[in-house]
């Protein structure tokens, strides 16, 4: 069957992406709503993760900081929404404005550091944002803020309904990995991959390193910054809660979880992460003991995360052939 | 000015670095020696604290709880550094953070699990409960308890780290790990021990606050970051920069707390420096991290020879 | 034919998860913080729900209750991500509890919207007391302005001079700090909002010396949870309580006093606090609720289980009253808003924002017959109080 896709780790994920595209669907026709309102949350992150990724995986530069940029975007909707302006394209260029600006001014600083120093110095700037937005008492403080209306488009689909946001929020996830496959694969990120393993390499064949690095960091957080206006409307509220390091740590642990580096690997390691959070707690609230065997468990016996395992079969496959 | 308010500041500030010093110290060594990136240090912390406060709760006896608590955990350091670090300091920082991670969630658990979600309280005995009179300044005795006590864990480890053959390594591991392979020292042992010291100091700066805040689930991820915020300002691997960064920033959070709202009060209206002002405080050491890394990114005191 | 097998297999799956659905059933979410030091409170909380549930046998009005505890991890985001489930996957009939303001903010469109019953067992934000109130929200606790001025108020009767403030810096602890601000007559003569949050400051040290520097009359705070342990401590080793009185709010409750009790801090006893509620109030309904739980969980109940208790008790009378017809909304809502039932706190009626209109009491802590430290009511400061947002609810 020759229009199949070469390898079987190809062919899962296109199965994976058809059943995405079916999901409202699917929830609808067994009976379970909350289960499109948990891909949904799954799906969002995974958008943020994506983002994580392509400065992470790819680059080399390990943020512990990206939440805020989640924030930046959430808030970007709930402080206009809080004033009753709902145009969704103000929200939209508030949170790319923002996020930009914050990425150009921290992301200068930070990429003078190299290693764990621009992890704690990302963690630094997005502690600042943190305590930003928890002294904003206008706007909630900790009490967070309640978004009652979501963004408006009105020249696409609304977002009010459970489907109709879920459709945005894919589009615009498959947007993201036709994005990165596309910039991984041009000039400017064979320089950015480049620098991670040879930076000097890289300078010698003329690069300004220091520049692509920046521009890259400015992108992954603008990316962020969408899943963050995405996530506003879909929680329909915004804490100081959702900023916080502890929350940046997460979106690395899906980003490790899936597979560093890969395209796909982001949104199987959210989706699995995600699933996984919700199934062990309804089991026990004792559920964070086996979350933990398996993070530790792993990183010590299973490289390379989901989309490691996955390409284990590809081998076999070529082993066979 | 009121100078006794400010010198009760200053011994509070000095408390609190102390304290942090305690837990940084482990930390930095941990992260200079073995290149490990240890997220789950906080947990002997919390495992010192309930350690101490069961045995205190059998026993009575506050200076036994110390003593056993400090034995346990300097094993459970190095079970964690037997079974787990052992096998993934060659590999990579991303390794380290998510088996951390993840050894904080085990740990809070299993405290939840045999110790309840309520936290335990640790009872003093008299003595420690009151108050000395120095000058026209009353101090809490037990305050005062916590700072000698750390200035003797920070005299002692000074000089093992400075005078003795032990301490020569570990300074030796710190700049140049190759180096000390190449001595023939069995640098298995010596990663096994630092480990061990550095979970012991962690659950003694627990047992010494937990008789003040309670044991209790978590709490020594509240402090970690900050934590590793004074092993990056202070330079990695760098006991001595630990200790000068550990009290820099203990003294800038109790200063900035007692005095930050009265200062912003000057330049806005006091409904505003009300709330500006624990935001800017909780800040504040992170925009000096932040400076520090951006203009000195080895730290303020590096080890000497580190590149 | 493979399609159906499919979706049977699926269907199967998803039950098997979600639990099997049971008809003649009153089916009631239970949102409150399990995991985390916070989770002690909902264990109170649910050691009391489950004292409720034995006290009325398990059934309201002849249909047997269906209880879904859910764990909000102290998290707003979690809150609503578990309120949507118990909405959407479990389809309650009613969602209570909630410990926490912004968890309660977070969660209550989800179940608003959905025409669901909404019933606070704790949370008071002013938000849903005035513009956002609901006719489809209870409350069986107290708007959180409420305990504060009760407080404030007793301040003046007993002709305090002047006060020293401390509470945390979050929306709650401000609204607590100001309710005593705003009625209390005397002096502040200083006011300190401390780190809270995941990293919530513990220590105190500094906050104390200027207190004890700015030589204020008495000491008013507001330290909910583990942070009311640990302020105690440092209190009375600061050699605080024969200097300066300690008047609280939401810290010095059945929960915190065993502790204490147990680190032999002595200076706690006296002091003097508000609520709603004690475990010593003279009612049946009250004395059996503290007997039972003294029985089973060797310790006195908290307000939050006192709470918790009255809202399985208030959505039980409810049932009864519209005899187990759950489909008529209106019917139901009436019912609630009747508050026809025996709260451990005594009779309380529903003001036109859906919140207890109810007395306020001055508590001492104060050592049982039995030798526990517990609290003992010593006197009325306000009755019948209605919190001051109502005014701004359109109901």
């Amino acid at each position: 069957m020759s229009w199949l896709p070469a390898n079987w780790s190809t062919r899962i994920y296109a199965l994976l992406l058809l059943v995405l595209a079916l999901a409202p669907f699917i929830f609808t026709w067994i009976g379970q709503p909350f289960y499109l309102d948990l891909l949904s949350r799954a799906l969002i992150l995974a958008i943020a993760v994506i983002s994580l990724n392509l400065i992470l995986g790819f680059g080399g530069m390990v943020s512990l900081g990206h939440a805020a940029y989640i924030g930046i975007g959430a808030y970007s909707v709930g402080i206009p929404s809080y004033y009753d302006y709902y145009n969704g394209w103000l929200h939209l260029a508030l949170a790319l404005t923002v996020s930009a600006v914050f990425a150009l001014v921290t992301g200068a600083i930070s990429l003078r550091t190299r290693g764990v120093y621009f992890i704690m110095i990302t963690m630094a700037f997005s502690q600042m944002v943190y305590f930003t937005f928890l002294s904003l008492e206008e706007y909630g403080a900790d009490d967070g803020l309640v978004i009652y209306s979501r963004s408006e488009f009105p020249e696409f689909i609304s977002m009010e309904g459970a489907t109709g946001l879920y459709y945005w929020i894919f589009a615009l996830l498959l947007a993201s990995l036709y994005f990165v496959h596309r910039l991984v694969h041009a000039r400017f990120g064979r320089v950015i991959v480049g620098s991670k393993y040879n930076e000097q390499r890289m300078q010698a064949l003329g690069f300004n390193t220091y520049r692509y690095r920046l521009v890259c960091y400015v992108i992954s957080a603008m990316m962020c910054s969408l899943a963050g206006m995405l996530l506003g409307n879909f929680t329909s509220f915004i804490s100081p809660d959702m900023i916080g390091w502890a929350r940046s740590g997460e979106l690395i642990f899906m980003v490790i979880i899936g597979g560093v580096g890969t395209l796909f690997g982001p949104l199987v390691g959210t989706i699995a992460f995600v699933v996984l959070e919700e199934a062990l707690s309804a089991i026990t609230i004792y559920w964070h003991l086996i979350f933990g065997i398996m993070l530790v468990a792993l990183v010590l016996y299973g490289k390379g995360g989901i989309h490691g395992w996955l390409s284990l079969l590809d081998r076999k496959e070529e082993d066979r052939g | 000015m009121d100078w006794n308010l400010l010198i009760s500041q200053l011994m509070n500030g000095l408390q609190l670095g102390l304290l942090l010093f305690l837990l940084a110290s482990g930390l930095t060594l941990i992260f200079g020696i073995m290149d490990f990136i240890n997220l789950s240090h906080g947990s002997f912390y919390m495992i010192g604290a309930y350690f101490c406060g069961t045995v205190v709760a059998y026993t009575g006896s506050f200076v036994l709880g110390v003593l056993i608590g400090l034995v346990g955990v300097f094993i459970v350091g190095a079970l964690v550094e037997w079974f787990i670090a052992r096998k993934l300091y060659r590999e990579d920082h991303l390794d380290h953070v998510l088996v951390t991670f993840g050894l904080i969630l085990i740990f809070d658990t299993l405290v939840h699990l045999l110790w309840g979600a309520s936290g335990i309280a640790i009872p003093l005995p008299d003595v420690l409960n009151g108050q000395i009179t120095l000058g026209n300044l009353v101090v809490p005795t037990y305050r005062l308890l916590i700072i000698v006590a750390g200035l003797l864990v920070a005299a002692i480890l000074y000089i093992l780290v400075a005078k003795t053959r032990l301490g020569m390594l570990i300074r030796a591991g710190a700049s140049n790990r190759t180096m000390v392979e190449a001595l023939g020292i069995n640098i298995n042992r010596l990663f096994l021990f630092v480990f061990a010291l550095g979970a012991a100091m962690a659950g003694l700066a627990g047992m010494l606050i937990a008789p003040i805040t309670e044991a209790s689930i978590g709490m020594g991820n509240d402090i970690i970051i900050v934590a590793f915020v004074v092993v990056i300002i202070g330079g990695i691997g760098s006991v001595k920069g630990a200790f000068y960064a550990a009290m820099i920033l203990g003294l800038i959070d109790t200063l900035s707390r007692s005095y930050l709202d009265a200062l912003l009060g000057l330049a806005m209206p006091s409904e505003y420096s009300e709330t500006a002002a624990p935001a800017l405080s909780a800040m504040l050491i992170y925009i000096l991290m932040a400076a520090v890394l951006a203009f000195r990114p080895q730290g303020l005191f590096p080890p000497a020879g580190a590149k | 034919m493979l399609v159906k097998l499919i979706r049977t297999t699926l269907i199967a799956s998803a039950i098997v998860t979600a639990g099997m659905a049971q008809a003649d059933s009153v089916k009631i979410g239970f949102v409150t913080t399990l995991t985390t030091p916070a989770g002690v409170i909902g264990e109170d909380m649910k050691n009391s729900v489950e004292i409720a549930l034995d006290h009325i046998g398990h059934k309201m009005g002849g249909l047997d209750v269906e209880l879904i505890m859910e764990d909000d991890g102290f998290k707003p985001d979690i809150g609503k991500q578990k309120t949507d489930k118990l909405v959407k996957q479990d389809d309650v009939d009613f969602v209570a509890g909630y410990i926490w303001s912004h968890v309660l903010l977070a969660s209550a469109k989800s179940v608003l919207d959905a025409d669901k019953f909404l019933i606070s067992a704790n949370a008071g934000p002013s938000q849903m007391a005035g513009k956002r109130c609901n006719k489809n929200f209870f409350s069986t606790s107290w708007q959180n302005d409420q305990t504060p001025m009760a407080l404030g108020e007793y301040l003046n009767q007993e002709g305090v001079k002047s006060i020293y403030i401390m509470s945390p810096n979050y929306a709650a602890g401000k609204d607590m700090a100001n309710g005593v601000e705003n009625v209390f007559k005397g002096e502040v003569k200083g006011k300190d909002l401390t780190k809270w949050g995941a990293d919530a400051q513990l220590d105190f040290s500094a906050e104390l010396a200027k207190a004890k520097a700015s030589g204020a009359e008495a000491l008013f705070v507001f330290y909910p949870g583990k942070a009311g342990g640990a302020f105690i401590k440092q209190y009375q080793q600061a050699g605080l309580q024969d200097v300066m009185p300690l008047y609280s709010v939401f810290t010095v409750d059945s929960i915190a006093l065993p502790k204490l009790q147990a680190a032999g801090l002595t200076g706690v006893l006296g002091s003097k606090n508000t609520q709603e509620w004690s475990p010593d109030m003279d009612n049946a309904t009250n004395k059996r609720f503290v007997a039972d739980y003294l029985k089973k969980h060797g310790k006195y109940p908290a307000f939050y289980g006192a709470q918790a208790y009255d809202s399985i008790m208030l959505i039980n009378s409810a049932v009864v009253a519209t005899g187990g017809n759950l489909k008529d909304k209106d019917a139901l809502r009436k019912a609630l808003m009747a508050a026809d039932f025996d709260s451990v706190r005594g009779r309380y009626t529903y003001g036109n924002n859906h919140m207890p209109i109810q007395n306020f009491y001055l508590r001492e802590v104060v050592e049982d017959s039995e030798g526990r430290w517990t609290t003992k009511i010593v006197k009325t400061v306000y009755e019948n109080h209605q919190d001051p947002h109502a005014k701004d609810c359109k109901m």
